[in-house]
């Protein structure tokens, strides 16, 4: 039994940030993560971090950019918090030393990005996430934050009241990947939830292996709601067999999209006919879509990303890694020939319901970054807008958790607000069935914390007991995929009601299928065929939420295309999308969009790029 | 290849477990049952995979395999895997799918499949190289997939990071100034020059393949390593940390097991998928150490 002020859970960008956040309010802090530290996916980031840092820039202008991107998705509060903290963040990483590109001055460059009126986003060649992760990581050794590295978390010890926000988080539970061992970390403060994404629900996708959504799949289990799941990213560049990413910033930087026809289709097909390629990244994907389907792609997949024209020198200075990128992972040498990109699955702009401190209705249950919704994304992120997220927020979350006054949040979370019950047809019965038992079934009378953690224990020692001993059935890798295939087929950039409840039914089969999973590894010592065992039943209740989201959605907005619905509704569907757990299956239901912000209340305005 | 595996100390450990299993719990027995099916498993899979090593249109690969845990797998032994082909086809893609078709047991590290995580360094073809930046293509069959030398094996391709963590976090890696601006959102300034300068030392990714492939590493347990004189020398040359704290820096690395130990052997430099100019880095922190007439062994 390990005993800390707060547990941090992942160390990618928002969980370092929170770490040296929290240790600096005071508290005894320990990270958590299935991974080191230095191997987070926030590493693979690469175009840069937006923020207001010139003159001529301001956070208020970067505040309407992003709400506007959002479609009026996002809320006010957090999307002002994002930009008016993004530039002492920014800074601050400096100060820590990060290896910022640099204008003939010897301040930190900044460049044009999607959807953006100032040239704002800040980064370090085509590297920026590299250098952020660890540019953290090297303040967490200097401050001697302890690190449990490969230990992955199996669930939250949350007590047992019947409503959720009742309810308390007291640690989490977690496996040592080295030897099996099973053990607790008790939080007398508070468990911050850093897990990042979960685009491993697709098989083509940006995201790393370990991205499999366990904290937003945690969290639901233990009844904090998930918002706006239906809100998946598709980043318009990346490399067709392996989706890899080719940063925003190619685009930035002056990069031509072309069809096989080679006609600039941004402009010449009218998709954004200011903007062109920095339309934002839902217009981008779907024009690139539009073309393929309509028979101007490249071997009926693909469209060409060109760089030639920018010349050598610029490309090596400032999208040096693209070029590492292109020829390693599909052989093109990108000064001599243009790069083959479609879209792939890249973000998750929604996850778990927080406020603006990072906060879930659980008290003592925080979640920041991707694996968070707090929401400053809804419906469409910036490009550059995701790491200002993980520092601006981790840095929210770790002081709040660490003891900090940080005043009344606006956003409400759990269902203490205005709410609005919601309902779907769908073809098969949701959630169930399961086998397992739910992680907070309420009802039981109140626990002291030490017994919540040691039922917890108790639980998931049982749990791995079960899943090791069993001895045939199905693998989860086959279950995996085909979640994989059904989600990239059917819950894509383009989504029709037919398809996704194609959908469901797979995902119900899946699941039917989970109730035989097996590890067929019997070894204690770094059975990764465990942990993928489990991280799949996490990707089912996460594919669930995206595509029930997805469902119920009848409008589009943002990065949600339905093919019956091809104009925002303002009247109906300006609300956050919420789905919890209710006895295994998910109930949907809505809150408000908080447009209110310190800058006055931001219009809903038709979005032209 | 000749490097430390544990396998005497695992089989006598084992011997006890087995004894004790015999007569142990139900769960105990019923584990043993599973791990005797496993074995039959795996004797199929032997013959599938034979049946399969004819198809031209598979690759052939050689892994290396090691349990301490699994009775079978104690003793290290190479597994032959025959793996479809597809254009574009790396090292990590077979591995995944020999693990997803064949055996679920196959373990490996990775994560982000693009060569930036750094976790998939591996010991291919007998070279230190990113599974999932090595193409299949590349390669002469049977491809040959073994872990990372002079590192402790923990189980199958999985080696132990410990030391090398230690001794990147021996240097101090992490920026040290007292040169900060006045106000709260002034940067420091930072040349391009002096940026271009450190650009490739920042790129390292922690894989472990150039202490892997470094022969003094080998025999110096206590040798800093290619990768950890790197970090430093991406600090010791970072013009805002300031001049007295290059002198510090430069100290650190001086020492006794520091980059004096270096005898230029490039290995580190031909290996690093960075490509960072590993031994190029070291040698500029020699000579900076005697220019600034530090004593030195």
């Amino acid at each position: 039994m390990y005993e800390y002020d707060v547990i941090v859970v992942g160390a990618g960008g928002a969980g370092l940030r929170a770490a040296i956040a929290a240790q600096e309010a005071g508290a005894d802090v320990a990270m958590v993560t299935k991974l080191h530290p230095v191997r987070s996916h926030t590493g693979a980031a690469e175009g840069g971090i937006n923020a207001a840092l010139r003159e001529g820039d301001d956070w208020e202008l970067h505040a309407y950019d992003t709400m506007k991107g959002a479609d009026y998705l996002a809320d006010a509060p957090a999307a002002e918090a994002l930009t008016q903290e993004s530039p002492e963040e920014v800074i601050q990483l400096e100060h820590w030393g990060m290896a910022f590109s640099r204008d003939d001055d010897g301040r930190v460059s900044q460049r044009p990005f999607g959807g953006l009126s100032f040239p704002r986003t800040t980064y370090a060649g085509a590297e920026t996430g590299h250098h952020l992760l660890h540019t953290l990581y090297e303040q967490v050794v200097k401050r001697g934050i302890d690190v449990f590295d490969e230990w992955y978390v199996l669930n939250l010890a949350v007590s047992d009241e019947e409503r959720p926000e009742d309810r308390t988080c007291h640690g989490v539970v977690a496996y040592e990947t080295a030897t099996g061992n099973v053990e607790a970390f008790t939080a007398r403060d508070g468990v911050i939830l850093a897990t990042g994404g979960l685009g491993q629900v697709y098989d083509h996708t940006t995201n790393a292996v370990a991205n499999t959504g366990d904290g937003v799949a945690m969290a639901y289990r233990a009844g904090v709601p998930a918002e706006d799941m239906e809100m998946i990213q598709f980043h318009p560049t990346t490399l067709p067999s392996t989706g890899v990413l080719i940063s925003e910033g190619v685009r930035g930087e002056g990069g031509i999209l072309y069809n096989d026809e080679g006609e600039r289709f941004m402009f010449e097909h009218g998709y954004a006919k200011n903007d062109g390629e920095l339309a934002s990244r839902d217009v981008v994907s779907r024009a690139e879509l539009t073309e393929v389907n309509e028979g101007r792609g490249i071997e009926d997949e693909y469209v060409h990303l060109d760089m030639r024209h920018l010349g050598e020198e610029r490309i090596l200075d400032r999208l040096e890694n693209i070029l590492h990128l292109a020829e390693d992972f599909e052989g093109v040498d990108g000064l001599e020939e243009p790069m083959p990109v479609k879209p792939g699955q890249h973000y998750a702009m929604g996850g778990i319901e927080t406020d603006e401190f990072g906060r879930t209705c659980v008290d003592g249950l925080y979640a920041v970054g991707e694996c968070a919704c707090a929401s400053v994304h809804g419906s469409n992120r910036l490009g550059g807008n995701a790491l200002p997220e993980l520092i601006v927020f981790g840095k929210r979350a770790g002081r709040h958790a660490g003891g900090e006054d940080l005043g009344d949040p606006r956003i409400p979370v759990g269902r203490t607000g205005e709410v609005e019950p919601g309902d779907v047809e769908t073809p098969v019965e949701l959630g169930e069935p399961w086998g397992a038992a739910a992680v907070a079934d309420g009802g039981a009378a109140a626990e002291a914390a030490e017994a919540v953690v040691e039922r917890t224990l108790e639980r998931e020692r049982e749990r791995i007991d079960r899943l090791l001993e069993r001895d045939e059935g199905t693998q989860h890798a086959d279950i995996r995929a085909a979640v994989q295939r059904t989600m990239t087929e059917n819950v894509n950039v383009f989504r029709e009601e037919s398809a996704l409840k194609e959908a469901l039914v797979d995902i119900h089969a899946a699941r039917q299928r989970y109730r035989d999973v097996y590890v067929a590894d019997p070894s204690s010592t770094y059975n990764t065929d465990l942990i993928q065992t489990i991280e799949t039943r996490n990707l089912l209740d996460i594919a669930e939420m995206i595509t029930v989201g997805a469902l119920a959605r009848e409008e589009f907005r943002g990065a949600h295309w339905r093919k019956q619905y091809q104009e925002r509704r303002d009247d109906e569907w300006l609300k956050h999308t919420m789905v919890s757990w209710s006895d295994g299956s998910p109930e949907l239901w809505y809150k408000p969009v908080v447009l209110e912000g310190e800058a006055g209340a931001y219009e809903p305005k038709e979005r032209s790029y | 290849m000749s490097t430390q595996r544990p396998e005497t100390e695992t089989e006598t450990e084992s011997a006890e477990t087995d004894a004790e299993a015999a007569e142990g719990t139900p769960k105990e027995r019923r584990l043993d049952e599973k791990r005797r099916r496993a074995e039959e498993r795996e004797r199929k899979r032997v013959e599938e995979a034979e049946r399969v090593a004819a198809d031209a249109e598979r690759y052939h690969l050689k892994v290396f395999r090691y349990d301490p845990e699994v009775a079978g797998k104690q003793e290290p032994r190479f597994d032959d895997f025959h793996v479809p082909y597809e254009t574009g086809m790396t090292v990590l893609d077979a591995l995944i799918y020999a693990r997803d078709e064949f055996d679920a047991s196959l373990t490996f590290r990775h994560s982000c499949r693009q060569a930036i995580c750094g976790s998939d360094a591996l010991f291919i073809n007998g070279r230190q190289r990113l599974g999932c930046q090595t193409q299949l293509s590349d390669l002469d069959q049977p491809v040959r997939i073994e872990p990372l030398p002079h590192q402790e094996v923990v189980k199958d391709l999985v080696v132990d990071m410990e030391h090398f963590y230690d001794q990147m976090e021996s240097v101090e890696p992490y920026f040290q100034t007292t040169d900060r601006p006045d106000g709260e959102l002034e940067e420091q300034r930072q040349s391009r020059e002096n940026r271009e300068k450190i650009k490739t030392s920042t790129r390292c990714i922690w894989c472990g393949a150039c202490m892997s492939s470094c022969n003094i590493a080998a025999g110096d347990n206590e040798y800093l390593g290619p990768a950890a004189i790197n970090k430093a020398y991406r600090f010791a040359m970072d013009e805002r940390e300031g001049e007295e704290m290059k002198q510090r820096r430069l100290e650190i690395v001086e020492e006794e097991h520091g980059v004096w130990r270096c005898q230029t052997q490039f290995s580190c430099t031909e290996v690093c998928p960075k490509d960072i100019p590993l031994t190029e880095h070291i040698q500029e922190l020699k000579r900076e150490a005697v220019k600034s007439n530090l004593k030195f062994w």
